[in-house]
């Protein structure tokens, strides 16, 4: 993934963090694992139809996942109000042991190559696949991920993409995760929504990282912009907006 | 009093057990195992000579179940693993039982024989037919003892009926039907007729994009035959009454307890997914078992259970990186002993749990096969959750995740407790004084 180790490094910084500051640390490293669970979620998303069969079950609940935080972050896109930073200390140390877990579970997933490539079975279930966008609509956040039955119609706006996500997939070494997105289409991430509006707005209320539910303002994500470097793709977004 | 336990029976199979149940006499076992293999186990009768009641549990039957299909219509496999197993109550010298996969339940029917016939007039001893002018006289065949040997049969196979993986299968109370419940739908099917079953419950979305629940498991009420509960990936229990209506879309009771708004998080959902539901023996409890508690509802009350027992809340900290490595998918089940006085339920670490409803007291146990030795009492673990780490205890971040008990079985009346780790079948005793 593309998160892996970047995000890492600007989280970790924070550590040294002190006063004023750590409360917007705490907002960007909350919106930072948001995304990183948003990004592994999907993942997970489109590995699952590789498989055999996908666990329908699994499916869903990864899905209902992925659409709460996308509520939440077009919410947050749109909320404004800018109150002081309270209580950051608590919620920050539950951050980083979260993170640390995180991290030493996701360096192992690096090596892991993906299920089911080279398999010849791949491009069946998986054609039905369609990402999840922040760009669409919240209500729609996936289409035809559950019809392995019915009808294939419900493929939505990013068939292009998904094409080039799987083709990546059957060309390229496994591990090679970072590069699955470089190619998607911009929309794909669009985080205008996301971060318009957002330097130095501070978050409301208490930010228990992904543990703890708040509808935290992300803080802008400049501050770790030189560190996603890699992700030419989204920087350009970024930098543009 | 508590619960002393004492290693009993260990066996190893050559492939990971997925589903473990005792018959309606606690007499056989049954262990169906990812290869698609059924193995059963039956006690020992108890010999005069023993002072301990201590019948040793030994392999009686073994049959392959189900094989491994492909589905060339959507170009996929159909896994052979047996998710379920359920016994039927006995009525004749034969045993039946339903073992299903994902999309195939099959009724099998073991039985004894220990006779055979000899003295044909038409065929000679191999079987062979005889020459018709060589038979001059005229016998009936006799029944002559034989070295005991088990057979399966299947006797009905009820297959394309579920487009899902069926996860659940219940007798019900009337010995004539039974259901088989996928992530969409559940059916109901009678013993005898194999071409066709109804459908009493179908969730499936008519846009499958708006698809946000699944049926996770169900059951049917062990007394009344025109009731069953079936649970969802939301944290709900569903009681449903096939008087009601054909199709019970809607249900009789709706069983969910409020959010706990300060816990809430973005795996509140998939944590509150429920794996497994039970009823009581005595009917009047259901139990569930979701990501991280085992809770005991009070049919009479819909609005929250009437009890709630942590199985691992040290793993709340950890939900991220167990929703990385999928753990969190992880499906454990639940079990009632005979008197519905204690529940149990696995854990990782081979660790699985026992609460005792009564004293409110909770112990947990190792199926490992460093200490167990015969007759030795199981000693009770503890995780460590922070701080100074006591000699015996094990911390959080030493549990091995790949060693799970997701599936266990109490005998119907005595504390034997059947214990399935990977491939490893363990059973225990409560050690009786």
């Amino acid at each position: 993934m593309f998160t892996r180790g970047l995000k890492r490094k600007c989280v970790g910084h924070e550590e040294d963090m002190e006063g004023a500051l750590s409360g917007l640390k705490t907002v960007s490293s909350y919106s930072l694992q948001r995304q990183s669970l948003l990004d592994m979620s999907l993942v997970k998303l489109q590995l699952c139809h590789m498989l055999v069969e996908p666990n329908l079950c699994r499916s869903v609940l990864i899905a209902n996942t992925v659409r709460q935080i996308q509520e939440e972050m077009t919410q947050d896109g749109t909320w404004r109000a800018v109150t002081p930073q309270v209580a950051g200390r608590a919620p920050l140390d539950r951050l980083v042991s979260t993170e640390i877990l995180c991290r030493s579970a996701w360096e192992q997933e690096g090596a892991r190559p993906a299920p089911g490539l080279g398999d010849g079975h791949v491009q069946g279930p998986v054609s039905d696949l369609c990402p999840v966008t922040l760009a669409q609509v919240p209500r729609h956040p996936q289409s035809g991920i559950w019809e392995l039955d019915g009808p294939q119609e419900n493929r939505g706006g990013f068939h292009k993409s998904l094409d080039q996500i799987f083709e990546t997939l059957e060309t390229k070494n496994p591990g090679c995760m970072e590069e699955l997105f470089s190619d998607v289409d911009s929309p794909y991430y669009d985080l205008d929504t996301v971060l318009t509006g957002m330097v130095g707005g501070a978050r409301p209320g208490p930010c228990e990282g992904l543990e703890g539910l708040a509808p935290a303002t992300p803080g802008p994500s400049s501050s770790c912009k030189s560190d996603l470097g890699e992700l030419d793709h989204v920087v350009e977004i970024l930098v543009e907006t | 009093m508590f619960f002393h336990l004492d290693f009993f029976h260990l066996v190893r199979t050559t492939d990971i057990i997925s589903t473990v149940e005792f018959n309606h006499t606690g007499e056989l076992l049954a262990t169906g195992d990812k290869g698609g293999r059924v193995v059963i186990f039956q006690r020992e009768q108890e010999s005069k000579n023993q002072i301990h009641r201590r019948g040793e549990y030994n392999v009686y039957s073994t049959f392959q179940s189900h094989e491994p299909e492909f589905d060339y219509l959507k170009s996929l496999e159909i896994e052979e693993k047996i998710n379920k197993i359920r016994w039927l109550p006995q009525q004749n010298a034969a045993y039946f039982l339903l073992s299903t996969n994902d999309k195939t339940v099959k009724l099998w029917k073991v039985s004894e024989r220990d006779k055979r016939p000899e003295g044909y007039n038409l065929k000679d001893e191999e079987g062979r037919l005889r020459d018709p002018a060589t038979i001059t006289t005229l016998r009936v065949p006799v029944l002559r003892p034989m070295d005991l040997m088990v057979e399966a049969t299947p006797r009905r196979v009820f297959a394309n009926a579920h487009t899902y993986h069926i996860n659940s299968i219940s007798v019900n109370s009337d010995y004539e039907t039974y259901m088989s419940a996928d992530d969409l739908r559940i059916n109901l099917w009678n013993f005898e007729i194999t071409n066709q079953s109804f459908n009493i419950v179908d969730i499936k979305p008519a846009n499958m994009e708006e698809l946000t629940e699944v049926i996770t498991a169900a059951e049917f009420h062990p007394h009344h035959c025109n009731t069953f509960v079936y649970s969802s990936s939301k944290g709900t229990i569903r009681l449903c009454d096939m008087r009601a209506s054909a199709l019970c879309d809607r249900h009789t009771k709706f069983f969910e307890e409020p959010e706990d708004p300060s816990n809430r998080s973005f795996f509140s959902e998939i944590i509150s997914s429920i794996s497994d539901v039970k009823f009581s023996h005595s009917g009047r409890y259901i139990m569930t078992r979701d990501y991280l508690t085992v809770k005991v509802w009070d049919l009479n009350m819909e609005n929250r259970p009437i009890e709630t027992y942590q199985v691992h809340d040290y793993l709340r900290s950890k939900l991220c990186s167990l929703y990385e490595n999928d753990c969190i998918f992880d499906k454990f089940e639940c079990v009632w002993n005979g008197s519905d006085s204690v529940i149990m339920t696995g854990s990782y670490n081979n660790f699985f749990r026992m609460f005792d409803r009564n004293t409110k007291r909770d112990v947990t146990l190792e199926a490992s096969r460093e200490n167990s030795k015969p007759r030795a009492i199981l000693k009770p673990r503890k995780v460590c959750v922070g701080g100074k780490r006591r000699k015996d205890e094990i911390s959080v971040d030493s549990l091995d995740f790949s060693k799970k008990i997701l599936h266990t079985a109490w005998h119907p009346s005595e504390n034997i407790i059947a214990v399935a780790a990977t491939n490893n079948l363990y059973i225990f005793q409560d050690k009786v004084n």
